[in-house]
């Protein structure tokens, strides 16, 4: 590729970048080399997607300097930076569902055949043989509709690899894969690295960046703080550079009084997704609901909240029977429930703070039947303040929040609904390590107020240091039940992989 | 689908992701044709032809009934061709019925205004108008960011206005155009209406441009979703405009074809034919949020859409029933849309658990 192995492959000089008044990028600075994994890392809102999207040609920078391969580059479009060798693989896949996982590898620059016809032959070949190289068996004309977010990913890498990118970002591509999917990623990513590409790798798992990458860039408010190699640094001077202070705990769980059961699952079935799951969670505690991704943990908490149907068996709120498939039942019965998927799932995304916030509790807040702004700011601005949201105003547009911040918008407005139970699915998932520890920190004061939460993570310090219990989940069943005590690293993922196992 | 065995076990990593179809080509081939939209749609209008021929033999085989069974969808065919582009981008263009009026009065104007005036120039006038009009309409869509539905619901009202200040009372007589002209909307080519074979060789050409070329793919690609498309670096507008351009020019070929099968022209001609045009489209399985279906399935369905209220009277159906009957093929169409999806959701989603 490049004649000179010092030349870095890509540069980024004091670029900044501006959204109306807002300044998502004071000065960003990064220098990647050919054959290396270079991790970006910072806190939500410190510039890094910013930064990536400035890379990608979404954005155009205000000001500052971009080279590729020693050449000034400025791309004013995402197909001019594809044509320099850039390719981007977002945080969220995006693949056209409707069409074939070939034509979504291919789209735009297809083999072609004499007449200017796509030779769909050729195509299918070439993309047989890129997943042969990445190792993974995806049958080449299913359409990209229901695949999982890691074979989706895995699209995307094909697609970088066939554009023969110089330059592969990656933003955050391990937010949703479970411990075997990373491990697949890893090896990809490893051996395009001895191709002699530059990766650039944005993740918050610090035991991932630790693993993978070779050199560490920090950002934080939307500014350069420093470049380490892996070799020189630990996991402590990263965080303190990133957020410019020494994190204490990292999971504060404060023991609370356990009080009486609140809710009551018995004998929930749902054929081929779950089966025979029966738990309770009782006031005060946080029960973990563990297991890898796809386990089923996420369809039970649907199914207990009403948004899923299931078969047979019986969900209880306070010894009171709640409908099935009935969400406004569930939520009249004191129950809140924050999905995985915030940004499809949880949050009006157009809309503004507190409309959001408000969103659940309309009903109540409306005199007369008409809702106004100011009864939505009123009831917003608690919440929103007992959360330290960072927005300018309620009014912004939560769209334009950061991921940490949508987050807890979210779990303020469902706490505008008082729950007896809040059932949040992987409460930190692509948040940063400071905003982390806030919503921990939330989780445990809620709990402390006799709250009852069931928590889903796939994160296993997180499960550990939060849980008073947890429940192992695997392929629909729950395979074990761990007391804070027993619940070791080792126990979980024994009981998390054990029916994989038996049935080798 | 069931999971190929290997020889190897395999690791937890591979058993996440989806076998490769063990199916041969032909097989597949197979497979593809006999879960096809187009092929249940085809069905559909197989049976009302043989239910409406066993009632009146005359209604298929007669020299009026097989002509008029090819001649009356013709133009429809045409208006779905161009309307099943615009909705494959996730779009939607209501104002082809407008257009095919202001060039079906233009042609006629053309053929009194300039007398001797040739055909192939008209037609070429005609189509060129209705491509500027889908012009207007992809400029505003693509680079106004407002919902075709809106804009085109605008130029619908505003192309119509402009043909009502244009035409007033005035209208085309059939006396007005040359002989020739009208002989175009009737003759027939070994019993095959020319204006059947116009409206198949474009069927042809769009439907080829959208299975084989890049520019065809990147259509779906759009509607599929469009800001992945913008990420992917496609062109975005310019393939929007380009469909709402084919969609108007489609519109314009159909004024003529209008002009010259029915010879009478007003300024209320075609009004409401655009939404037969998007019923047709929906009917023959183009999803209306875009990215999937084909240019085939909208024709067999603007065929079915006009044999069905050319058969219930046939069948002796009240002609009160006609537009509930469309009204019924076009939920049963999304119902049948939704299952499908639904189903074959659930199949990949099991495809990936095993």
């Amino acid at each position: 590729m490049s004649s000179d192995p010092t030349q870095p492959r890509l540069v980024l000089r004091d670029v900044a970048k501006a959204f109306g008044p807002v300044l998502a990028l004071r000065s960003g600075n990064l220098t990647v080399h050919g054959g290396s994994i270079h991790a970006l890392v910072g806190e939500n809102g410190a510039g890094k997607s910013t930064l990536v999207k400035i890379v990608a040609g979404v954005h155009r920078r205000d000001a500052g300097e971009m080279l590729l391969d020693g050449e000034p580059a400025d791309f004013a479009t995402t197909a001019e930076s594809k044509a320099a060798g850039v390719a981007v693989i977002y945080q969220e896949p995006t693949l056209f569902p409707d069409l074939s996982v070939t034509e979504n590898i291919f789209m735009g620059r297809q083999p072609l055949a004499s007449g200017r016809r796509i030779d769909r032959a050729a195509m299918y070949a070439e993309a047989r043989s890129l997943f042969d190289r990445l190792g993974v068996a995806i049958d080449v004309r299913r359409p990209a509709l229901g695949l999982s977010i890691a074979d989706q990913q895995i699209i995307e890498i094909a697609k970088a690899i066939s554009l023969d990118a110089r330059v592969l970002i990656m933003d955050e591509p391990t937010a949703a894969l479970s411990g075997v999917e990373v491990e697949r990623l890893f090896a990809v990513a490893r051996s395009l690295r001895d191709e002699g590409r530059a990766l650039v790798f944005i993740s918050h798992r610090f035991d991932e960046v630790f693993d993978l990458c070779d050199t560490v860039t920090v950002m934080r408010d939307g500014e350069y703080v420093g470049t380490r190699t892996v070799a020189e640094t630990d996991t402590d001077e990263i965080v303190g550079l990133m957020v410019g202070r020494e994190v204490g705990e990292l999971f504060p769980k404060t023991p609370a009084t356990i009080g009486a059961p609140v809710l009551e699952v018995e004998g929930l079935n749902r054929t081929g997704v779950f089966h025979d799951v029966s738990f309770e969670v009782r006031a005060g505690e946080i029960v973990g609901l563990a297991g890898l991704v796809g386990a089923g943990r996420s369809e039970i908490a649907r199914a207990v909240f009403g948004v899923d149907r299931y078969d047979s068996g019986s969900v209880r709120l306070a010894g009171t029977a709640v409908p099935a498939h009935d969400p406004r039942a569930a939520i009249k019965a004191g129950m809140a429930f924050i999905p995985e998927d915030r940004r499809k799932q949880g949050l009006v995304i157009d809309s503004s703070v507190s409309r959001n916030v408000a969103g659940v509790i309309r009903a109540g807040l409306a005199k007369a039947g008409v809702l106004t702004a100011r009864a939505e700011n009123r009831a917003a601005a608690p919440w929103a303040g007992r959360l330290e949201v960072k927005t300018n105003a309620l009014d912004m547009n939560a769209a334009t929040m950061s991921g940490g911040n949508q987050q807890k918008v979210v779990i303020a407005k469902w706490l505008a609904t008082d729950p007896k139970l809040l059932i949040i699915d992987e409460p930190t998932r692509g948040i940063d390590v400071g905003t982390k520890a806030e919503v921990h920190r939330l989780l445990s004061e809620l709990a402390g107020r006799g709250m009852a939460i069931l928590m889903i993570s796939s994160e296993l310090p997180e499960v550990l240091g939060m849980a008073d219990r947890v429940l192992v989940v695997c392929e629909g069943r729950i395979t074990a039940e761990l007391d804070r005590a027993e619940a070791t690293p080792e126990a979980v993922m024994h009981a998390a992989t054990h029916s994989v196992e038996a049935a080798r | 689908m069931n999971a190929v065995k290997h020889d190897e076990t395999p690791s937890a990593g591979e058993a996440l992701l989806v076998e490769p179809s063990a199916l041969s080509p032909g097989r597949r081939a197979l497979t593809t044709v006999l879960r096809s939209r187009e092929l249940s749609i085809f069905l559909v209008l197989v049976a009302v032809v043989v239910v409406a021929t066993a009632k009146n033999s005359g209604f298929l085989f007669s020299s009026d009934g097989w002509r008029n069974f090819l001649l009356n969808p013709s133009i429809l065919v045409l208006l779905a061709v161009g309307q099943a582009v615009v909705i494959i981008t996730r779009n939607v263009d209501l104002s082809v019925g407008s257009v095919l009026a202001f060039t079906a009065y233009l042609t006629g104007r053309l053929f009194i205004d300039q007398p001797g005036i040739p055909l192939v120039v008209v037609v070429l006038l005609a189509v060129l108008a209705g491509a500027v009009l889908g012009l207007v309409n992809g400029v505003l869509v693509a680079y106004g960011k407002v919902p075709a539905l809106v804009i085109t619901l605008g130029t619908l009202y505003i192309y119509r206005g402009v043909v009502l200040t244009w035409a007033g009372s005035d209208r085309i007589n059939r006396g007005d155009t040359p002989a020739d002209f009208q002989a175009l909307g009737t003759k027939t080519v070994l019993t095959i209406p020319v204006l059947t074979i116009v409206a198949l060789v474009v069927l042809a050409l769009v439907g080829y441009y959208l299975h084989t070329a890049r520019g065809g793919r990147e259509l779906y690609a759009i509607g599929s979703d469009p800001d992945a498309a913008v990420l992917y670096g496609l062109k975005v507008r310019q393939r929007v405009l380009a469909a709402f351009v084919l969609s108007g020019a489609l519109a314009g070929l159909a004024g003529v074809l209008f002009a010259a099968r029915y010879g009478a022209v007003t300024s209320s001609t075609g009004s409401g034919i655009e939404l037969q045009a998007v019923a047709a489209v929906v009917i023959g399985g183009v999803a209306i949020f875009g990215g999937s279906g084909t240019v085939w399935g909208a024709a067999i369905g603007a065929f079915l859409l006009v044999t069905i209220n050319r058969a219930l009277p046939t069948i002796g159906i009240d002609p009160f029933w006609q537009g509930a009957v469309v009204g019924a093929l076009i939920l049963g169409a999304i119902v049948l849309d939704r299952v499908l999806a639904a189903r074959q959701a659930n199949k990949l989603a099991e495809a990936r658990d095993a």
